[in-house]
C-alpha cells in the first residue's frame, strides 16, 4: 500500500510482514522508531507468533538475537553508532557462527566528540565483522533490501546489516510502498536453518577451534560471502518479478554509460549525488554515478565492469580513517588494480553536515579539472582548522579541541583557552 | 514544528504529490529552536540536503524573530507565514514584510485558534489552514484530512476546525 509515512514505520510494518519470532531491542538513543513501532504491532498481534525481547543493553540485543537464532527462530534487531559498537563482540560472534539474523543499522556518527548525527562510522567501523552489508539509497530500498535481507541471510546462513541513514532516511517521511503480506510470504518461505539447537536431535554450536582447523572455518565464511557476491543478485531479480519494482543488487549504475567521470557512494547521498550529475550532464560535463548497494561482499568485479572506461572516479564516503583517508575507495582501488584511473576521495557529512548540491557540483567540477587533493574534506572550515593548530603551537595546555572549537564559534559560552 | 512538517508531507501526498519531510539536525535539548523541512513535488524527490532557500517559511514561534535568523534564504518572491496576534509593526518588522508582495505574507493568530477549537496551544492544524490559504498549494480539505488521519477522533476534528478558521482568516483578508 502506498503511504506517506515515516521511514521508520515503513521499515518496522516491512519487518513485521517479514514474521520475525524474535526482536530484541535496547530502546534508547542510539534507536530509532522502528523498534519502538515493532514493539506495538508485536503487543497487538500483528506479527503473529513474535516474542518482543526488551534487554538491558546493545550488547544483550544481539545475544539474545544469537540465541534465538541458534534455537530456529527468524531473528531481527536494529542499533546505530555507539550502541553498535557496544555489541561489538556478538557481531562478529554472529557471523562467525553462521547465524542469519538481520539488523538494522540507522547510521550516525561516533564519539567522541559526542554526536547523534547521521554518518557511516559506525557501520563502516564494523565492515569486516562477516557480516552482509547493504547500504539503502532511498527509504523504499531501505523496506526492500529488509525482505531480501532475510532471504539473503537464511538462504547462505550469514547474517545482514541494512544500513539506513539516521535521520536523513529514518524521520523522513515520504512516500513509500509498503508491500502487502502475500507478496511477501511468496518471496519469503519459512525460515529453514541449517543448524538447530534441538533438544530432540542434540548438537553443540559454538566449539572451540584451534589452530588446525580456525583457517577452514574462517574460509569458509569468506566463501559465503563470495557466493552472495552471485545469489544478491540473483534475489534482486525474483524480488523485481514478485514487487514490480528493482530494488538491491550489487551497484546501481546511474548514466555512466559514456562517462568520463564516476562518482561512486553508497546510501541516501546519492539521491543529491544524481541530482548534481543531472546539473552537471545539463552543461555538457560527462559525468555518471555508482551506488555500490552491496558493500560486503564487495562487489569486484561488477564496479571494475562499470568503471573500466573512466577516465577518473570520485569517490564520496561518510567515513574515513585517520592518517589515511577514505575507507570506501580502498576496495574501489582494489577493484580497479591495474587500471590507472585517478581515483579522489571526496570525505563528506560527517557528523550529520549537510551535503548540498552547490558543494558537490563544485568539488566534482574541480575533480574533472584534475584540481583536487585527495582525500578532499567537503566544505571544511579551514579557518577553524589553522586558528586551532595555532592555538597548539602556542601553549603546551591547548586544551580540549572540541570545546576550544565551539567557543570560538560563539555555540557555548566562556573564551577558549 | 516536525508533525506540522509530516502533516504538510501528507496533504501534498492526499493530492498525489511526492513530498518529503523532515526534521532539521539541530540541537537535541528541549526548548532549543527546532526546523523542520517539507519539499512538495511533481516527481521523485531526490535531494536529501535541507531546504536552504524556502518558498514558504512558517514561523511557529515569533519570540525567535530577533534571535536567529531566520529569513536568510527567503526570498521576497517567497511566502513568510508568522504565527502571532501581533502586527508586523509590534513585531519590529515593519520595514522587512514591506519587500514582500502583500499576498505573499500573512499573520494568523494559530495558537488562538488552537486554543479555542482545541484547548491546548499546539497550532500547527492552524497553521496549515493557513498555509492553504496563503499560497494555494495544497486544498484546506487535503489538509483537514491530513489531520484527521494523524489524530483520529475528536482531537483530529477538533484541530480540522482550528485549520478551516485560520483558513478563512486569510481568504478573507
Amino acid at each position: 500500500m502506498l503511504k506517506q509515512i515515516e521511514g521508520s514505520h515503513a521499515i518496522a510494518e516491512t519487518i513485521a510482514l517479514c514474521r520475525p519470532e524474535v526482536i530484541c531491542a535496547y530502546p534508547i538513543t542510539p534507536q530509532t522508531h522502528i523498534v519502538e513501532r515493532l514493539s506495538e504491532l508485536t503487543r497487538t498481534g500483528d506479527i503473529g507468533n513474535c516474542q518482543y525481547i526488551n534487554v538491558e543493553s546493545e550488547f544483550a540485543a544481539l545475544s539474545v538475537a544469537i540465541g534465538a537464532s541458534a534455537a530456529g527462530a527468524r531473528a531481527y534487531t536494529a542499533t546505530s553508532s555507539q550502541g553498535l559498537l557496544f555489541m561489538t563482540e556478538a557481531v562478529y560472534n554472529a557471523a562467525g557462527l553462521g547465524l542469519p539474523i538481520v539488523m538494522t543499522i540507522g547510521n550516525r556518527a561516533i564519539g567522541a566528540p559526542i554526536n547523534i548525527w547521521n554518518d557511516h562510522s559506525d557501520s563502516m567501523a564494523l565492515r569486516d565483522a562477516g557480516w552482509i552489508q547493504f547500504y539503502a539509497e532511498t527509504n523504499q530500498e531501505a523496506v526492500d533490501l529488509h525482505i531480501q535481507a532475510f532471504r539473503l541471510a537464511e538462504r547462505l546462513s550469514v547474517p545482514v546489516m541494512v544500513c539506513v541513514d539516521g535521520f536523513i532516511l529514518t524521520h523522513a517521511y515520504e512516500r513509500i510502498e509498503v508491500p502487502e503480506p502475500e507478496p511477501v510470504d511468496a518471496y519469503l518461505p519459512a525460515f529453514e536453518p541449517v543448524q538447530v539447537l534441538d533438544p530432540d536431535d542434540p548438537v553443540t554450536i559454538g566449539a572451540m577451534v584451534g589452530p588446525e582447523a580456525f583457517t577452514e572455518v574462517r574460509y569458509l565464511a569468506h566463501h559465503k560471502h563470495l557466493q552472495a557476491i552471485d545469489v544478491i543478485p540473483e534475489l534482486s531479480t525474483e524480488f523485481a518479478d514478485v514487487f514490480g519494482r528493482q530494488a538491491g543488487g550489487l551497484i546501481r549504475p546511474y548514466r555512466t554509460e559514456d562517462a568520463e567521470t564516476v562518482v561512486i557512494g553508497l546510501g541516501s547521498v546519492m539521491g543529491t549525488i544524481k541530482e548534481t550529475v543531472d546539473e552537471m550532464r545539463d552543461d555538457g560535463v560527462s559525468i555518471g554515478a555508482v551506488t555500490i548497494v552491496s558493500f560486503r561482499p564487495f562487489p569486484m568485479l561488477a564496479l571494475r565492469v562499470a568503471l573500466e572506461n573512466a577516465k577518473r572516479v570520485i569517490v564520496v564516503e561518510k567515513c574515513f580513517a585517520d592518517g589515511l583517508g577514505g575507507i570506501v575507495v580502498g576496495s574501489v582501488r582494489m577493484a580497479l588494480r591495474g587500471f590507472s584511473t585517478p581515483i579522489y576521495t571526496v570525505i563528506a557529512g560527517l557528523g550529520g553536515r549537510p551535503i548540498t548540491q552547490a558543494s558537490l557540483r563544485q568539488t566534482f567540477g574541480d575533480a574533472v579539472a584534475d584540481k583536487i587533493n585527495d582525500p578532499h574534506f567537503l566544505d571544511l572550515d579551514w579557518a577553524v582548522i589553522d586558528r586551532e593548530l595555532a592555538r597548539g603551537q602556542d601553549k603546551r595546555r591547548s586544551g580540549p579541541i572540541a570545546e576550544n572549537i565551539l567557543r570560538e564559534m560563539g555555540l557555548v559560552g566562556g573564551k577558549p583557552v | 514544528m516536525v508533525s506540522a512538517a509530516e502533516m504538510l508531507s501528507i496533504t501534498a501526498f492526499l493530492e498525489g504529490a511526492h513530498a518529503q519531510a523532515f526534521p532539521s539536525f539541530g540541537s537535541e535539548r528541549m526548548g532549543a529552536p527546532v526546523v523542520a523541512f517539507c519539499r512538495i513535488d511533481d516527481k521523485e524527490i531526490r535531494l536529501r540536503e535541507p531546504v536552504m532557500t524556502p518558498d514558504v517559511l512558517i514561523v511557529q514561534d515569533p519570540t525567535l524573530l530577533h534571535q536567529v535568523d531566520l529569513f536568510n534564504g527567503l526570498d521576497t518572491r517567497g511566502y513568510l507565514l508568522i504565527n502571532t496576534s501581533k502586527s508586523y509593526l509590534d513585531l519590529g518588522l515593519g520595514d522587512y514584510v514591506d519587500r514582500f508582495p502583500p499576498h505573499h505574507i500573512c499573520t494568523v493568530a494559530a495558537t488562538k485558534w488552537a486554543m479555542e477549537y482545541v484547548g491546548r496551544p499546539l497550532p500547527n492544524a492552524a497553521l496549515l489552514g493557513a498555509f492553504a490559504g496563503l499560497t494555494y498549494r495544497v486544498k484546506l480539505e487535503s489538509v483537514q484530512t491530513a489531520i484527521r488521519q494523524k489524530f483520529p477522533g475528536k482531537l483530529g476534528d477538533d484541530n480540522a476546525k482550528a485549520a478551516a478558521r485560520a483558513y478563512d482568516s486569510i481568504r478573507t483578508n
